[in-house]
């Protein structure tokens, strides 16, 4: 789960890590209000959960209060990749000296926890990585041992930090953020940048923070910075209800049981020349009410025309996936063709339960595949 | 032959009293895997399924000798049950459950290093070597005895292979599910090199999908040093960036992380790649 960066600020707050002073507006009113009473100048920072908001006007200093008045208005209408700016974050303007990034990362490559650390503060670690890969530093770290004095020496190194003053500072920040990774489960933590200020200060300028989905259940307070911003509603009832639901663009609907089999039927979709319109993995163990909350999701979308069953029956019991098709049929009004592939556990008594409504079905992932798209066609 | 697992192995269930832990043993006894014991804290003394139930492993290995674990446990309580299984050394630990935390994974991993034990999963569905014995959840009448090594990120979607396998004749000398998380005990390269050294497996199945860079990884070790013919499917042509799928560790989080890049990378070193997973057993049928 991805935290906006004033949540994340949030976090740092908690574990001491110094950040410039700012406050949270939800509406322009507010933005005014709070910029009003501000040393001026302030920064203006739209909160979306996505990257690259600098670039698409998102972030503006504002220098007079006869500026406030058009920079707040143009970040609240703004669409950032497909996210509208509903909060933005009001900072002190500050002299900056020097921008460093700063992150750590569960490297699932390395298999350990991994700090990368780079001069060219304020771009993305990715362009860096292509342009001037020579600027970064990775240093590996060993989950079991945590990070020592060493690894920080080589981070002064790279970065050409001698100051004690500094490093001091430095030392206090990293050693915090490594701990914040290992007691919140995250999987990333990112300062981008990571700026030196007049009077040789550091503060965290951004934050970027991702929790691992299997964390969140060990986390005390969780709910205090939960957020599904970045689903779509639908996501967010497929997510309540213990399914997993992405929204594509095409229109056949699909419901499979396991995530791997529900990637392979949309690429199979797409093969014989159609277009899934979602992924949906029903889980394991699917009693019927799954697949009822499942036809719901799949036909609040009004681009499908079809909905497609792949069911490979394992623990997924073939009866209890025709039981739950039974349901829904007899209490939802299905107009839309349903085109069912059922097999594995329990075939014959799905299939009976299907016959008995009058639905087809077939044991042919491909056959059916083919006739929904051909359902699309006429 | 075939790798990690045969009708000897002596395996105990963790978590064995709970919905799908009894389930399923009863399903791994019915498929002559040789269950030796169970563990739940608190439930020492009681039977399920005709299998003695003890509270903690040390417990059960005064009385058992013991060759792998598998963890029906639930999330909360699956960290320490991995850690029991590792620090009472059994040298094969499967675990099934998913939502293992990937940090703690992280230093399950790092410990085990150099130690002879493989972890298999976490979120993963098992292995079975058919004919002798499952350790997991997948579903026994579709496996046939032969000599195609399989292993993949999937659960359903290797039944689907292993299914087309069958219809065409060719047998499995064991099929792993390695699981869907970022941090797995054990990657395709780990498990190539159990099949490297197989006498039975002729050829491997390689089902990926994307997320990651077990299949780039993969792909190279199988141009360096793998001896035998590879056929591979990836999963996820259709996925867009940056969403999970599903699985934990199927996201994009880069270019070289796409299916269609380790399609690429694949084919480039000459490893065939399925366009359809049923297009598999004709491609092996050509490669054999």
């Amino acid at each position: 789960m991805k935290l906006y960066e004033f949540q994340g600020k949030g976090l740092f707050a908690r574990y001491h890590i110094p950040t410039p002073k700012g406050k949270m507006a939800e509406n322009v009113n507010q933005a005014l209000d709070i910029i009003k009473n501000s040393k001026l100048p302030v920064v203006v920072k739209a909160q979306v959960l996505t990257g690259g908001r600098g670039k698409a006007g998102g972030v503006k200093l504002v220098r007079s209060l006869d500026e406030a008045n058009e920079v707040v208005n143009s970040i609240f209408g703004l669409d950032i990749k497909g996210y509208k700016v509903k909060k933005v974050l009001i900072e002190e303007g500050l002299e900056i000296k020097k921008e460093i990034y700063l992150s750590f990362l569960m490297n699932r490559n390395s298999e350990k926890i991994t700090l990368i650390t780079s001069g060219e503060g304020g771009m993305e670690i990715e362009t860096v990585a292509k342009e001037k890969p020579e600027a970064i530093l990775k240093v590996d770290i060993d989950p079991l041992l945590g990070i020592k004095s060493y690894h920080i020496t080589s981070v002064f190194d790279h970065l050409h930090i001698s100051d004690r003053e500094l490093q001091k500072q430095f030392t206090d920040i990293i050693k915090k953020m490594y701990k914040m990774v290992t007691e919140l489960y995250l999987n990333l933590v990112e300062i981008n940048p990571l700026v030196i200020i007049k009077g040789n200060r550091i503060l965290a300028l951004d934050s970027k923070v991702i929790i691992d989905d299997n964390g969140v259940g060990f986390i005390k307070d969780f709910d205090a910075f939960k957020n599904y911003d970045d689903l779509t509603p639908e996501e967010i009832t497929a997510k309540e209800n213990g399914l997993s639901f992405v929204k594509l663009n095409g229109n056949i609907g699909c419901i499979v049981n396991g995530a791997g089999l529900a990637m392979a039927t949309m690429d199979m979709i797409k093969h014989f020349g159609g277009e899934p319109a979602n992924f949906l993995d029903v889980g394991g163990s699917s009693n019927p009410e799954k697949v009822i909350n499942a036809i719901k999701i799949i036909r609040k979308d009004k681009n499908v025309k079809v909905i497609l069953f792949n069911i490979f029956g394992g623990i997924t019991r073939c009866d209890d996936i025709a039981n739950g098709i039974k349901k829904a049929v007899e209490i939802l009004d299905i107009k839309l063709p349903l085109v069912i592939r059922l097999t594995g556990t329990n075939e014959k008594e799905g299939v009976d339960i299907l016959r008995s409504l009058g639905l087809e079905t077939t044991t042919s992932m491909q056959k059916a595949v083919k006739k929904a798209v051909s359902l699309i066609g006429e | 032959m075939a790798i990690l697992l045969n009708k000897n192995t002596r395996v105990i269930v963790q978590g064995i009293t709970g919905r799908d832990g009894s389930f399923h043993t009863r399903m791994m006894k019915a498929y002559g895997t040789n269950i030796v014991g169970g563990v739940t804290p608190g439930k020492g003394g009681e039977t399920i399924e005709g299998i003695k139930v003890y509270n903690t492993i040390n417990e059960l290995k005064n009385k058992h000798e013991v060759d792998a674990s598998v963890i029906f446990v639930p999330p909360k309580f699956s960290v320490d049950a991995i850690w029991e299984a590792v620090e009472a050394n059994i040298k094969l630990i499967v675990i099934i459950t998913e939502g293992v935390p990937v940090n703690d994974m992280l230093k399950i991993k790092n410990y085990i290093k150099g130690k002879n034990i493989t972890i298999i999963g976490p979120n993963c569905p098992g292995l079975i070597t058919p004919n002798e014995a499952k350790i997991g959840i997948m579903p026994g009448n579709i496996f046939k005895k032969g000599n195609i090594g399989v292993i993949s990120r999937s659960g359903t979607l290797t039944y689907e292979v292993v299914y087309s396998l069958t219809n065409a004749g060719y047998g499995q000398s064991t099929v792993i599910g390695v699981g869907g998380d970022p941090i797995i005990g054990s990657r395709f390269i780990d498990l190539l090199q159990h099949f490297k050294n197989d006498d039975e497996t002729e050829a491997v199945v390689l089902i990926g999908e994307i997320g990651g860079s077990d299949e780039a990884i993969a792909t190279e070790y199988i141009k360096k040093e793998f001896n035998k013919p590879v056929v591979a499917f990836i999963a996820g042509k259709t996925a867009p960036k940056g969403k999970r799928m599903g699985h934990a560790g199927a996201i994009v989080s880069g270019a070289e992380e796409t299916a269609q890049a380790k399609i690429e990378f694949l084919r480039k070193n000459k490893i065939p790649v399925a366009e359809l997973p049923q297009e598999i057993p004709e491609i092996l049928k050509n490669t054999l």
